[in-house]
């Protein structure tokens, strides 16, 4: 099998000697049309209170929360689309808030929904990407069809427009779409929501090799509880804008003294945990 | 290679990214382009119609068909490019790539002159097509006529309507839903005191005063006395456009930049449809 590292033309470079992630009392809301107080009423929805964690190069970290906690505020904010109300986020030394273009060079990201200029193909998506990080046509020629192996992707399919293709077929393409761009933090916004079982666990078994044959630093939100204990070495709770907790997962049992990380939930919050679809449409409605 | 030279051209080939990207679409959509050319052609047709039902002489009629003409290709490139400048970011949102495209390392000026560059483009080779399909239809004849100047002036109008088209593009971003539309008031707006299919001299002084600053002036006015008069480029057109171009572009970035600004802050890049 292949090797998913790029080459060392495009590769992007970071300090070894500073933290990956560092966040530091991390704060975004969100304002909301309040019809109920009037007309042009608006009332302030906290989105992240005051957040804080760090991460280590080439480390694993999970954040598990229900819809609308925060984790695609937080992966957001750690990729320049969003402008914080207060607090830091630093991405190997690099201001997330005042270095964007530096921090752009090191972060890409997969969000749950795979989006794509539909009537595009996969190549001519990947190749429109590229563009952006530098990547001339020398380069792409090669590195798409190499990297849309990589992920598993049938050859004969590269030229057919995304719309034909499968969830599980698009979400393989960001895959390698975040990828192709050799970031050294890779911020995947519950990239399995809404794939079959099978393309799941592809996309899951992926993740895994590239932590292995990848210099990448991987946070990844989601709400699967199983996907998080398998793939993270430390799992945190964001729960209602807050961080609960962020340790490696038999810890986080050991602490509350419960066997699974839904039990581990419940201790924490007093709710029972319901993972149910993505947290964008909870997002959609905030920003409504 | 330097550090400069590097960064120069990591942003040329994110520009042409867009070019090539603008490419694809256009081949994609390629027979929705094509209906919708039939349109601007019959809507062109309805406007050029108007020079027939004059009772004038042969040769006025010829002049007023011309005048007409030249109007209704100047709203419908200056529309091109309104619509692939204010439309690619709208179009982004839609399809949900904007975030991706907006947490890439590629500075905002030259991704707007991505856009700039293809809708330009784009937009000569339709509107010189469009002025060739009506004016071989209506049968209008232009032994004077100067192209070369013509093309030439509108090239250098394009820069003004980048810079103005730039200021449009960031209304998606604050208004996902309407934002778009009022690219097409601005164009409206810009084209109604420029003296489209009249001179500015009909118009109350006030608008006569509003048409100096407005690029579609010199660009109506130049092409007007290219194509009917066979004049070359005049500079009393080409510097005011120059110098609305020195400050229409960099104020389209600012304005585009702050609107960025404000999408940020509030959320707005997210897909919402």
């Amino acid at each position: 099998m292949s090797s998913v590292v790029a080459p060392t033309s495009i590769r992007t470079s970071a300090p070894n000697d500073v933290l990956a992630v560092e966040v530091k009392d991390l704060r975004k809301e969100f304002r909301r049309r309040d019809r109920k107080a009037g007309r042009f009423a608006r009332r302030r929805m906290p989105a992240l209170k005051g957040v804080s964690f760090t991460m280590q190069r080439g480390e694993c970290v999970a954040i598990l929360g229900q819809n609308g906690s925060g984790k695609s505020t937080l992966v957001r904010l750690l990729s320049t689309l969003l402008i914080s109300d207060g607090g830091e986020a630093r991405i190997f030394g690099h201001d997330a808030f005042r270095e964007t273009r530096a921090v752009q060079r090191l972060v890409n990201r997969v969000s749950v929904e795979a989006s794509f200029f539909k009537k595009m193909s996969a190549s001519e998506n990947l190749s429109y990407a590229a563009r952006f990080y530098g990547m001339g046509p020398a380069q792409t020629r090669t590195e798409i069809p190499r990297i849309l192996e990589r992920v598993g992707f049938p050859a004969d399919r590269r030229s057919e427009s995304m719309e034909n293709l499968s969830r599980g077929m698009q979400q393989k393409v960001a895959l390698a779409r975040a990828l192709l761009t050799s970031p050294v933090l890779l911020l995947l916004d519950e990239p399995t929501t809404g794939l079959d079982p099978r393309s799941k666990l592809e996309v899951q078994e992926f993740i895994k090799e590239v932590r292995v044959e990848h210099d990448a630093t991987i946070l990844l939100c989601t709400h699967d509880m199983l996907e998080a204990e398998s793939l993270a070495d430390r799992v945190g709770l964001l729960d209602r804008g807050e961080l609960l907790f962020l340790e490696p997962v038999d810890d986080v049992k050991r602490r509350y003294g419960v066997a699974t990380l839904e039990e581990a939930f419940f201790a924490a919050t007093g709710r029972e945990f319901e993972a149910e679809g993505s947290e964008d449409d909870e997002i959609r409605e905030v920003f409504g | 290679m330097t550090a400069v030279a590097a960064t120069l051209r990591s942003e040329l080939i994110g520009l042409g990214g867009i070019v090539e990207r603008n490419i694809y679409l256009t081949k994609r959509y390629f027979l929705w382009d094509l209906a919708f050319m039939v349109w601007t052609i019959a809507n062109t047709l309805t406007i050029v119609f108007i020079a027939r039902a004059v009772h004038v002489s042969a040769a006025e009629e010829n002049r007023l068909a011309t005048s007409l003409l030249v109007g209704a290709v100047i709203w419908a490139f200056l529309g091109i490019i309104f619509e692939f400048v204010t439309e690619t970011v709208a179009w982004e949102r839609w399809e949900g790539t904007i975030e991706y495209t907006f947490m890439a390392p590629l500075s905002r000026s030259m991704h707007l002159f991505g856009m700039g560059a293809f809708a330009v483009l784009y937009g000569l080779i339709r509107a010189t097509i469009l002025f060739f399909v009506v004016a071989a239809f209506i049968g209008i004849h232009m032994p004077d006529a100067n192209y070369l100047a013509a093309f030439a002036l509108l090239a250098i109008a394009s820069f003004s309507f980048i810079g103005i088209g730039m200021m449009t593009s960031v209304l998606p971003l604050i208004s996902p839903e309407k934002g778009a539309q009022l690219g097409f008031v601005m164009q409206g707006m810009m084209l109604v005191v420029s003296g489209v299919y009249y001179p500015v001299s009909v118009m109350p002084q006030w608008m006569q005063e509003i048409s100096k600053i407005s690029p579609a002036t010199y660009a109506l006015r130049g092409d007007r006395a290219a194509i009917v008069h066979g004049a070359g480029l005049a500079w009393a057109d080409v510097w005011p456009l120059l110098i609305i171009a020195v400050v229409a572009i960099p104020l389209g970035l600012a304005i585009f930049k702050r609107g960025e600004r404000y999408a940020k802050q509030h959320g707005k890049l997210k897909r919402s449809g």
